[in-house]
């Protein structure tokens, strides 16, 4: 995992426009997310003070710290539904460790909360890589079976705060210089996948197996290699935020994360990241799931009509998918009639 | 999602697997109980399986040109929703149940103009449709649920053909699933969505209206759901926003175990109708066993991957035969 | 206090076991029961299961527990339709929709099934008899009153509630608002009823979010386990705590810790292991043909003693137990 970018793509074109076109996707979304909050505040001042920013960073940083991995395999033109069911029998079997041994270090929970994603992952791996099962439907079987091992393994039971070790749960409501340290430990995972995307060759083959992935075998990608890591990096996210759910909510029972998978997708692609492969970046998925959390909480801050709140909700995500192409797609014609030139 | 060089499925090959795969769970279910094989039971099972196996029809459609839609639980529920509403301000049921399947309509409309005008995927426009349908199913009806449908109404969910343990909504469903089988597998129409999902490219370049099919395809997708909304709505007499949540993902998963491939090209009807049945009668007879509901979903999610992993397996081993066969003098290579 | 429960306990015990002596004769052996809760994966139905095992389990019969794993009505029609194949005597059931089950229970009680609700009813006609943990005129009262009482009765309250179809919520919550127009609650104002959907997170971030929108509020009403204690937690890492009240129904355990650190002071419940305990046998003296499930006829419950049937075949556990700082480790549930 040494030596630096040599995308070994055919089909993309250059990186500097690519990297151009990323930025000025980027900047639209900042743009919006900033006349939301804006706006919002104008409102209701107290939508900005640092209570309500602290728990609005909070409920996005699980939510954007699956979104990581969920950006892998996206970018390879691969799906995995399963992370909803894998965060869920992550946070679970996590909580009885800490049940069956409470004096257990809260470092090993996390060891064991990545450890069972990964293997999770890797199921979904084996099944997309060498089984040649299409993603989507191989992650829609794993998230049945997850689930109903979760199902099985929980029986009707629950993990409550008073199971877990006070320091495990003094973990999740620390901060450091007013930074939660949950938030921060998203920022770091998310800064290291993106260094990993940007400047690794192992990161740059991502986008060339996703935009075309004949190409990329020919430049001496092993595909298979790449779509397995792909997908266990995928479920290890998952797991660990999976102990993160634990630490933060402190209740989990067998539903935990049901229904997930779409709002990551959902991040994922208003952040820019294309599900037909090859384009979208970290930071982009993360900024996407940070504006479906400020819209969320904005529309609760606006006092929104609690039956409305949903379908306000949709008609804005339809809506940043929409914008968000068009703009991008016109970007792309100028650019190419700039070059042309 | 593209993984290249996948091996070809004989059609016939899978349907007649699934299809034997139904036989046995009907022995296998009748072994486990002796009250699995009685006509009250049977048509218990068909009748719970009717709003999945409806939208199933026309998901086929939709998969087999290379696209998804997400969005249909929440048009039934939304639809669910507005027959409630419509019936609780007193307008006259036919025409309500007209104002429902148009408000389906629409909504599979404003999915394929998105798909086909906007060229958005379809994947990201029906995620996106699924949170604005079910949220209007609530706008709609809130907290409410109307619930005083007339008999003759909610008969027509509920009842059974007099004198036959059949219940009338699969009469429906047998209906529309012939009618979705001639014109998949012997129209033009039908043809051209192979050539679609096959390679949309290619099918441009010959001709094809690859766009105003699509936009076709969404409609019925949202019709067809409307009209399993409002069987839904009888057959429980229960009008609720919440209705058939999560419902998006039972048809997907019997639309893929059926045999259609989800990079589109390649389906039937029969194996989706067998596959749905191929799901109902598992969970039925698990049921009756007393299995308990996590094994029923580990069942269902297992059979969906080795749908699909098995033939791919088969193919392999069938292939690397051959070229052992081919290849005898060389012997093994790395 | 203490005392008083145990001479109680004792008193009922020795009344109940009489009763049992005298009506056990008449009840069958053998008679099989079926529990269909709205979700099998729930833990307040996993207790309620344990409280009719045992039951079923005094009075010699053969009980299981089945159901779906989400909480939808149509899973649990398929639930019914099975157990009525399998031939079962007794349907005892927590319905998810008040209509939606009604024409299948009635199916199963014209082939001879006896049906039983518990914690949530179905429509009248579509049962023999609903146990119900308290009537919702008290449940919706008692909260309103807790509440009342922690705030002065006075401000901005609101209630955080589970989904918006949930039957018994709803149900309370039309009771509540009723009872807020009344004179002694003038300066009681209900300002927002959000949905958590019975799910933890949702709950937890809609608490948050309704600090923020509602910056006056004093006090919460959260009817449902999953709400009362995902607002606890927000509250209790927050500045609101001991500044926001907040009450509602939630199982001792699940709240002990906030209301040690302050966070809440007081909240309700009934016991539901006994909810299960008293559905099995109204199911077993259904089957027995003790009784019918008309207004006045008598059962005995086991230890819960002797039990009548009141308007519309309804039949109360009993009144809530309020929990406090004083007495809620004396409770394990």
């Amino acid at each position: 995992m040494t030596g630096l970018s040599t995308p070994g793509t055919a089909s993309t074109p250059p990186p500097n426009l690519l990297s151009r076109l990323f930025r000025a996707r980027e900047a639209s979304l900042i743009l919006i997310l900033l006349a939301l909050v804006a706006m919002t505040t104008a409102i209701n001042p107290r939508f900005l003070t640092p209570q309500s920013m602290r728990d609005l960073a909070l409920n996005v940083a699980i939510i954007g710290l699956v979104v990581v991995g969920q950006t892998l395999v996206l970018l390879m033109k691969h799906v995995d539904l399963s992370v909803s069911s894998t965060l869920g029998l992550t946070a679970f079997l996590t909580g009885s460790l800490f049940v069956a041994n409470p004096s257990m270090p809260i470092g090993l929970a996390f060891v064991a909360g990545v450890g069972i994603g990964a293997l999770l992952g890797a199921v979904n791996g084996l099944l997309v890589a060498y089984g040649k099962v299409p993603a989507l439907v191989a992650t829609l079987g794993t998230l049945y079976v997850f689930r109903g091992v979760d199902y099985a393994v929980v029986q009707g039971g629950q993990i409550t705060a008073s199971n877990l070790p006070a320091a495990f749960s003094s973990f999740a409501s620390s901060s450091v210089l007013g930074v939660p340290s949950l938030v921060l430990l998203v920022l770091v995972v998310m800064a290291l996948f993106s260094i990993y995307l940007r400047s690794y060759r192992a990161g740059r083959e991502y986008y060339a197996v996703g935009s075309n992935v004949e190409a990329a075998s020919l430049a001496g990608i092993n595909v298979s290699r790449r779509v397995m890591t792909g997908f266990i990096l995928s479920g290890a996210i998952a797991g660990l935020a999976g102990v993160l759910y634990l630490a933060r909510y402190g209740t989990v029972d067998a539903a935990a994360g049901t229904g997930l998978e779409l709002q990551v997708i959902a991040a994922a692609v208003v952040g820019g990241v294309a599900i037909t492969g090859g384009v979208g970046t970290i930071a982009g998925a993360g900024i996407g799931a940070l504006l479906l959390g400020v819209i969320g909480s904005a529309l609760v801050a606006l006092r929104a009509p609690a039956f409305w709140q949903q379908a306000i909700q949709g008609a804005l995500l339809l809506l940043a998918i929409s914008i968000d192409i068009v703009v991008a797609r016109r970007a792309a014609r100028v650019m190419q009639e700039r070059s042309h030139r | 999602m593209s993984v290249p060089n996948r091996p070809r499925r004989s059609l016939l090959g899978w349907e007649s697997t699934i299809l034997a795969l139904v036989v046995v769970a009907l022995l296998m279910g009748s072994a486990l109980h002796d009250a699995f094989l009685t006509g009250p039971n049977l048509s218990n099972l068909t009748s719970n399986l009717v709003e999945i196996a409806l939208i199933a029809l026309t998901m086929t459609l939709v998969v087999i040109a290379a696209e998804i839609d997400l969005s249909v639980a929440s048009i039934v529920g939304m639809c669910s929703a507005l027959l409630g509403v419509l019936w609780a301000a007193q307008v006259p049921m036919p025409l309500a149940i007209l104002a429902t399947l148009t408000l389906g309509a629409l909504a599979g409309f404003l999915n394929g103009w998105l798909v086909t005008r906007l060229g958005l995927p379809s994947l990201a426009v029906t995620i996106g449709t699924l949170a604005l349908y079910r949220g209007l199913a609530y706008a709609l009806l809130g907290d409410r649920a109307v619930a005083d449908f007339p008999p003759f109404w909610t008969n027509l969910g509920f009842g059974l053909v007099p004198g036959t343990q059949i219940p009338i909504p699969a009469v429906a469903f047998v209906l529309l699933a012939i009618i979705t089988a001639v014109v998949l597998h012997a129209t033009p129409f039908g043809r051209s969505l192979y050539a679609i999902g096959a390679n949309e490219v290619a099918a441009r370049f010959a001709g094809l209206r690859v766009e105003r099919t699509k936009l076709l395809l969404f409609i019925l997708s949202g019709l067809m759901s409307a009209f399993a909304a409002v069987i839904y709505t009888f057959r429980f007499s229960s009008a609720r926003a919440d209705n058939a949540a999560g419902l998006e993902l039972a048809v997907i998963a019997a639309v893929l175990l059926g045999g259609v491939s989800i990079f589109g090209g390649r389906g039937s009807v029969i194996g989706v109708i067998a596959a749905v049945f191929l799901i109902g009668i598992i969970q039925n007879a698990l049921t009756l066993a007393d299995v308990p509901n996590e094994i029923l979903t580990i069942v269902t999610g297992l059979l969906l991957i080795l749908s699909v992993l098995g033939p791919n397996l088969a193919a392999r081993f069938k292939t690397a035969r051959q070229q052992r066969l081919n290849t005898q003098p060389q012997g093994g290579t790395l | 206090m203490k005392h008083r429960t145990v001479l109680l306990a004792a008193l009922t015990l020795t009344l109940g076991a009489a009763a049992v002596a005298t009506a056990q004769g008449t009840l069958k052996k053998g008679i099989t029961i079926a529990f269909l809760p709205k979700q099998v994966n729930n833990p307040y139905f996993t207790t309620a299961w344990k409280g009719g095992q045992a039951a079923i389990k005094e009075i010699a019969g053969v009980g299981k527990q089945v159901g779906p794993s989400d909480a939808g009505a149509s899973s649990q029609v398929s639930y019914i339709n099975t157990l009525l194949a399998q031939r079962q005597n007794a349907i005892v059931v927590s319905a998810s929709d008040t209509n939606a089950l009604v024409p299948y229970l009635k199916r199963a009680m014209q082939q001879g099934v006896k049906v039983v609700t518990y914690d949530s009813d179905v429509a009248v006609g579509g049962r023999h008899v609903f146990v119900s943990q308290a009537s919702a005129d008290t449940i919706a009262r008692d909260q309103v009153k807790i509440l009342a009482k922690q705030i002065g009765s006075k401000g901005e309250i609101a209630i955080l509630s589970a989904t918006p179809n949930a039957t018994n919520q709803n149900a309370w919550i039309k009771v509540m608002q009723e009872e807020l127009q009344k004179p002694q609650y003038k300066d009681m104002k209900l300002v927002k009823i959000a949905y958590g959907n019975d799910d933890d997170q949702k709950s937890f971030t809609e608490m948050q979010g309704m600090m923020q929108a509602y910056p006056n509020l004093k006090g919460v009403i959260s009817p449902t386990t999953v709400g009362i204690s995902a607002a606890a937690r927000y509250l209790s890492g927050s500045p609101y705590k001991g500044k926001v009240a907040l009450t509602g129904l939630g199982t001792p355990n699940q709240m002990r810790a906030f209301v040690k650190n302050g966070t809440v002071q007081g909240f309700a419940l009934w016991n539901p292991e006994e909810l299960g305990y008293l559905a099995s046998y109204a199911a077993a003296a259904l089957v027995s043909g003790q009784i019918t499930g008309k207004e006045g006829e008598k059962f005995s419950a086991g230890k819960l003693g002797q039990r009548t049937i009141g308007k519309d075949g309804v039949v109360i556990l009993g009144p809530l137990t309020v929990f406090d700082k004083a007495n809620i480790d004396k409770f394990n549930f």
